[in-house]
């Protein structure tokens, strides 16, 4: 080990580290829709979840290293059941939590050895697709606020151009996890069901607004979306 | 407190914990916030000052249970509330009444259901009938010392076993027992007259619509009989809180919907004052 590394360069191999880390996985993508927002990953597991419920109305996904951002996930769940405890339900926000998200990971980054290889996204739904709320959060606790949809994880950018050209307000659920698909089956492979995880939160749900889409009821969903999609991409003149 | 809450010691807390218990972390991190927290060196007579709540009934049917409570609150000798809730909804499959001070009784079912739903979404599956029936024992049991000194809780619990089929009942005692209830029971002041009543008006197998005209008539009868359980208030439309879980859920029955059958009772008691009477020799 040499005797003294500089700041900028202990830095900046922390700030590498994790972003290699959290390239070599797969992506994630969240995105809105007229009744909710829609949270959609592949995930060949049945039990291990990168997309949760934190509290009524926010929805918690992430990237990267598997017990690290679990245990950001309950970490999450403990304070939102805390605050709203503490005071009231309705002050539990998206915007509390990835502020609080922020400080942990700033700190992870900036005083231990390794930096946590993870990227959340914490998402709140509103009254009204106007008032959701998506926030980014990165290894190094920055926030970012999104809006519309958000790409994680490995291919990020390629994801993202591919949403870029398929999203817009007000799409049906239907047609945002068409959208969703064809950002994440990047390599034309074909992503079934029983290979991803799709979470929505609900805009008129009462009380807890969060539900996993399984089953056949994903499975009809993902049929009709792709008919969808490839409508959508003859009528975009890709065909 | 305030400012220095969400300070590092939560936030290591929130990381660390390594229990799916809510109250744990309560304990933890904010023991004044748990229900039996404050115990001051009350005599037991000075806490009948404080207001009490009183006649909770839950009835096995054919389909799950029926839980029903009065809205009465006394303290002392005055009504404290006409319209109190001692009836909650838990969580999707379960309820839970409170009778004894209300103050207490209502953190802990605020505390309880936080404590079903945290651990349902940290270990992303609910807690077995059962193992909710014990976390409800743990926080009786946490408040004894403040029952002994006259702030007492007594829960009623209530839900639908899926592994079993049916409805389920549970009353605690304040050191925390946990007693399984067949096929009926019922808690609080007026719960002796309660208990009389639905010994000669329950069979089993009983439709959804019969558990609640039974549940209400001993209500009536628990009311009639013990000033601290209030009867149907007509006038300001205040009638009990009635819970039924079946095999879809809990589910609250609607103002208009307890009305009805507390406006139906009450009209019966009009010309029969003490209720449906009983065959007293079985039929020939």
């Amino acid at each position: 080990m040499p005797f003294y590394v500089s700041p900028e360069q202990a830095m900046k191999d922390k700030a590498d580290y994790a972003r290699k880390g959290i390239a070599r996985g797969r992506s994630g993508v969240v995105i809105q829709y007229d009744a909710g927002i829609l949270f959609v990953a592949p995930n060949p597991s049945g039990a291990l979840h990168k997309i949760s419920e934190i509290y009524d109305r926010i929805a918690f996904a992430a990237v990267g290293r598997y017990n690290e951002f679990e245990n950001l996930r309950k970490a999450g769940v403990r304070y939102a059941d805390m605050t709203g405890y503490q005071y009231d339900r309705s002050d539990v926000t998206a915007r509390g939590l990835a502020n609080w998200y922020a400080q942990v990971l700033g700190s992870i980054f900036t005083e231990s050895n390794k930096p946590f290889e993870v990227e959340l996204v914490v998402a709140e739904v509103g009254e009204s697709p106007a008032a959701d709320q998506i926030y980014r959060i990165t290894f190094d606790g920055s926030v970012a606020e999104e809006h519309g949809y958000v790409a994680m994880g490995g291919q990020a950018d390629r994801v993202a151009a591919v949403l870029k050209d398929h999203y817009a307000d007000g799409l049906s659920l239907v047609q945002a996890l068409g959208a969703a698909i064809a950002g994440l089956s990047g390599n034309g492979e074909e992503l079934s069901a029983s290979g991803l995880e799709v979470g929505i939160l609900a805009r008129d749900r009462v009380h807890r607004t969060f539900r996993r889409l399984t089953g056949s009821r994903l499975e009809l969903l993902l049929t009709e979306a792709k008919e969808t999609e490839a409508k959508g991409t003859e009528a975009r003149g890709q065909g | 407190m305030g400012g220095s809450f969400f300070g590092e010691k939560f936030t290591s807390m929130c990381l660390n914990a390594g229990t799916s218990s809510f109250a744990d972390l309560v304990a933890s991190c904010a023991p004044d916030l748990l229900p039996g927290a404050a115990r001051p060196a009350v005599d037991v007579a000075a806490g009948a000052q404080l207001p009490h709540g009183t006649t909770i009934i839950a009835v096995r049917f054919a389909d799950g249970v029926v839980m029903a409570g009065d809205r009465r609150a006394t303290a002392g000798n005055m009504i404290a509330q006409h319209d109190i809730e001692k009836v909650f909804r838990s969580d999707d499959f379960s309820c839970v009444g409170i009778a004894g001070v209300a103050g207490i009784g209502l953190e802990l079912v605020r505390l309880f259901q936080l404590e079903l739903e945290h651990y349902e979404k940290l270990e992303g599956r609910t807690l077995s009938l059962e193992g909710k029936a014990n976390r409800l024992s743990a926080f009786v049991r946490g408040n004894l010392s403040a029952a002994m000194q006259g702030l007492m809780v007594v829960p009623l619990f209530a839900g639908f076993d899926e592994d079993a089929g049916q409805g389920r009942i549970f009353s605690y005692d304040a050191t925390g027992g946990r007693y399984e209830e067949r096929p009926f029971h019922a808690v609080g002041s007026g719960s002796v007259f309660a208990r009389g009543a639905l010994k000669k008006l329950y069979t089993d197998g009983l439709s959804m619509d019969d558990a609640v005209l039974v549940c209400m008539q001993a209500l009536y009868d628990a009311a009639d009989d013990d000033s601290a359980t209030g009867g149907p208030d007509l006038a300001r439309q205040i009638y009990p809180v009635v819970a039924v879980i079946t095999a879809d859920g809990f589910r609250q029955l609607t103002e208009a919907e307890a009305g009805e059958f507390a406006q139906a009772v009450v009209q019966e008691r009009m010309s029969s004052p003490g209720g449906p009477v009983a065959p007293l020799r079985p039929p020939a």
